[in-house]
């Protein structure tokens, strides 16, 4: 007995000695490393299967596009220039010599081949309805499996020219191909590893950006390093990257002030005020995307036009992005700021606040629209529920709207709230009367927040139908001309914001933490960080 | 005792197959699905996808794929990590839930037993009373209080030990302390009080009186019958650690399994949700039959089988 006791207690001291004499032997070699914090272990890697941001923010950095996008500017990236056709429907991309991270050639063959993969059924991938948004010719169908996918209107004319048919002109196409979605993937590398197997397996691994995957471990972190066959990996600064999947924010921050990281991607709330506030290397980017509240259109009590501008004027919202404390932009409309229309005006600025301040100047206002419509502080107005989903930041603002709408137009509003899974059954089958919402767009136009709205859209949450909207957006996704696009997009937000189905709060914001050693990372607004010409000088 | 083993072994796989059917069923029940998400895919994509994992398929079709896979230990594709078998997330994340769960373990029946021990023979002097005190906070102050501040405190403030994962030796003082907090204080008590009771017992008594040395009283005869409700107590708490702890392998950012327990619900990952179920119960069911062997090494008063006549 005593015995077995020693050599239990001995094993003890023994087992973790060995486990890190092995993690000590660390080399210690001159070459520039980052270490980065992305959070939670992505999905998957694979361009085409992707539909997360963790998994954007690596995509990012291991491939290229035909264009790539920073900073809402779209320049050329494994395409060298495109032409678009007269009427629009045909754009031509003319592209770069160029290589995979296994030395052979890159060509039209290899993205023609990854747009069919990533719309194509038995892919199942979760971006495969974008292609709807695309326009080209018979994505859609094919992505459901009516017609066959060599019947896509995407075709690689010769080894450096890509074909893309279009069934109406689309101002945004060009920048949408810099989304992951529609990165290049290898056929013999894919099929080596189905499933995306291959993406999280560096020895079957080729991507075509400046970093290569060249470890994974699951739950704990991945490695990347320099791709010498990169295009312009002459001015890739960068020899490797540490990442680490590491959920729990408090612990990463922690690490990040010891020294370990140079860049989190997430910091725990409770310090957002103070970085804000004392640090400089805290950068909050206005995403492009909204939080609103549904109000269900079915129901008799939000029929009235003048009920719903009552309860949206009577909201706060300069309050609520207070209290939030993460840069969040207070939203008087449903398109958040970032687009640049035909004149180049910023869609936000221009589209103006519709009569509808953000901050508490209109309470009166709001007062005297529920009397006109019959309710005069909010007597014999019914009783309704405010529904989310359960989550500590969520339910801080639903419990501000409630205060509001009591004490604004004394109304009687209960909270519920349900996990997440449920709530999006109970919210797409109409079973509430205000429900929370958000949407973030995945192209640089404003259509990609505003056709959600549309008759029969699947994130048609409110059941909004309004022939004039639908109109409104039907010309803005059929014109031929960017003004024509743009003005009938404008009308469109004018509708949306006279009609009121919801209620916009705020304007979503992405912040993230990088080390004063980091210097010249970018960004891009659908895509995530990129590290590519940055450089950590410790 | 062979005959009585081979039932309870029948008996244990009876309990995993209904642990598993009732999981399965409660599982598809709720709403949502591996595909549920802010921007629903609309309904032919779902369609399709769905069609690809077998998930249209009838329910009890599915059933029946299921337990055929798990008896071949194939536990299919997992849908949040695509491209990784569930196997494989296992294979991986175990061992290091498994290396920390055993240094509670044992940090919970080295320190915990002798500790409660020591307390009985000490009841009432202030070595007690310590004893006592830690035992309570122990058992009160949540595993993610104690993980949080440890890293405050001892990664942040005074950089002894890393912030995050399994790198050294020190690294794993902070999980072992978190996981085994609860446990090792309530078998502290657990022991105490189980031991004083044993202390008044009547043979504890007529042992001192035929002169044994107290030596041999407390080691050979209290402990021995002393540490029975502990056993017990060990059976469910080692399955229940060696499986690991959402909380604190996400504060310590350790690479298990834990936090597989509760993403793969909300993630509503069908086919891990039943691995990390069906491993956990097959744990637990088998530290119950070693609890029972248990028993019959330290009192010889139960048998197995029924006295033949």
């Amino acid at each position: 007995m005593k015995r077995t006791l020693i050599l239990a207690l001995l094993l003890a001291f023994i087992m973790p000695a060995a486990l890190f004499a092995a993690a000590e032997a660390e080399a210690v070699e001159e070459e520039m490393v980052l270490n980065w914090n992305l959070g939670a272990d992505p999905k998957t890697i694979d361009p085409g299967l992707n539909g997360a941001t963790d998994g954007g923010d690596i995509i990012a950095n291991t491939f290229e596009g035909l264009v790539v996008e920073r900073n809402g500017v779209v320049k050329p990236g494994i395409a060298k220039s495109w032409d678009v056709s007269a009427d629009g429907k045909t754009i031509t991309f003319h592209l770069r010599e160029s290589k995979w991270s296994d030395g052979s050639d890159l060509t039209a063959h290899d993205f023609e081949y990854a747009w069919k993969r990533a719309l194509a059924p038995e892919t199942a991938s979760e971006y495969s309805w974008l292609w709807e948004y695309t326009n080209v010719v018979n994505s859609t169908a094919a992505s459901m499996g009516e017609v066959p996918v060599d019947e896509v209107g995407v075709k690689a004319l010769d080894d450096y020219t890509l074909e893309v048919k279009l069934v109406a002109p689309t101002p945004y196409f060009v920048s949408l191909t810099s989304f992951y979605h529609f990165g290049p993937v290898k056929q013999s590398a894919v099929e080596a590893g189905p499933e995306g197997a291959w993406a999280k397996d560096p020895s079957i691994y080729v991507s075509n950006g400046p970093f290569v995957l060249t470890s994974y471990v699951i739950g704990d972190g991945l490695t990347l390093e320099k791709n010498p066959y990169f295009w312009d990996a002459a001015n890739v600064q960068i020899d490797k990257i540490n990442v680490k999947f590491i959920d729990e924010a408090s612990t990463a921050y922690t690490a990040y002030n010891a020294g370990d990281f140079d860049f989190l991607n997430d910091v725990p709330p409770a310090e957002v005020p103070k970085l804000i506030a004392e640090n400089p290397e805290y950068y909050i980017f206005p995403l492009l995307g909204t939080y609103y509240y549904n109000f269900n259109m079915d129901l008799d009590m939000f029929q009235d036009a003048n009920v719903r501008r009552a309860l949206a004027l009577s909201i706060d919202r300069e309050q609520i992005v207070e209290v939030l404390a993460g840069g969040q932009v207070p939203a008087p409309g449903f398109v958040p700021p970032g687009f640049p229309d035909h004149n180049g005006e910023d869609f936000f600025e221009t589209a103006g606040n519709y009569g509808i301040e953000t901050d508490d100047s209109q309470f009166a206002e709001a007062k005297k629209l529920l009397a006109e419509a019959g309710y005069p502080d909010g007597k014999g107005f019914p009783k309704f529920v405010l529904m989310y989903n359960t989550s500590e930041g969520h339910k801080l603002v639903a419990e501000m709207v409630q205060e509001m709408w009591k004490t604004n137009l004394g109304l009687d509003v209960s909270l519920e709230n349900q996990e997440w899974a449920v709530f999006q059954d109970t919210r797409k089958a109409g079973d509430y009367e205000v429900s929370r919402g958000g949407w973030i767009t995945d192209f640089l136009d404003p259509s990609g927040l505003l056709a959600i709205f549309t008759e029969g859209n699947a994130y048609n949450d409110p059941n909004f139908n309004n022939p004039a909207y639908d109109a409104a957006m039907n010309r803005a996704l059929t014109a031929t001309t960017d003004a024509e696009h743009y003005e009938a997009l404008y009308e469109a937000q004018d509708i949306l914001m006279t009609e009121l189905p919801v209620v916009p709060v705020y304007h979503y914001t992405d912040a993230m933490l990088s080390s004063p050693a980091v210097k010249g990372w970018s960004r891009s607004q659908l895509s995530g960080t990129d590290f590519r010409y940055a450089t950590v000088n410790r | 005792m062979g005959r009585y083993f081979f039932r309870r072994f029948l008996y244990s796989l009876l309990t995993i197959w209904l642990i598993a059917s009732v999981t399965f069923f409660m599982m598809h029940a709720i709403p949502g699905g591996p595909f549920t998400r802010e921007k629903a895919i609309p309904d032919e994509i779902l369609r399709v996808i769905e069609a690809k994992y077998n998930l249209d398929a009838p329910l009890y079709e599915q059933y029946f794929d299921y337990l055929k896979g798990l008896v071949t230990f194939d536990l299919g594709p997992s849908f949040q990590k695509v491209g990784t078998s569930v196997n494989d997330l296992i294979v991986a994340g175990f061992p290091n839930t498994a290396k920390v769960g055993f240094f509670a373990i044992l940090a919970i029946i080295v320190i915990g037993v002798p500790v409660g021990i020591v307390s009985a023979l000490k009841q009432n002097k202030p070595l007690d009373y310590i004893v006592m005190f830690g035992a309570t906070l122990g058992v009160t102050i949540p595993s993610f209080v104690i993980a949080t501040v440890y890293i405050y405190i001892f990664a942040g403030k005074l950089g002894w030990v890393p912030p995050f994962g399994l790198r050294n030796a020190v690294s794993y003082i902070g999980p072992m302390i978190a996981l085994s907090g609860y446990s090792l204080s309530f078998v502290a008590r657990l022991t105490r009080s189980s031991m004083l009771e044993i202390l008044r017992a009547d043979y504890i008594q007529t042992a001192r009186a035929n002169g044994l040395s107290e030596y041999s009283v407390i080691a050979k005869h209290a402990v021995k019958n002393a540490v029975i409700p502990v056993i017990t107590y060990l059976g469910p708490t080692i399955a229940a650690i060696m499986t690991g702890s959402f909380v604190v392998e996400r504060i310590f950012a350790i690479p298990g399994i834990g936090r597989y327990f509760v993403e793969s619900v909300t993630n509503r990952d069908y086919t891990t949700i039943m691995a990390v179920t069906v491993l956990y119960a097959t744990i637990y069911v088998f530290m119950v039959l070693l609890v029972d062997i248990a028993y019959a090494l330290v009192d010889p008063r139960i048998r197995f089988e029924k006295e033949k006549a």
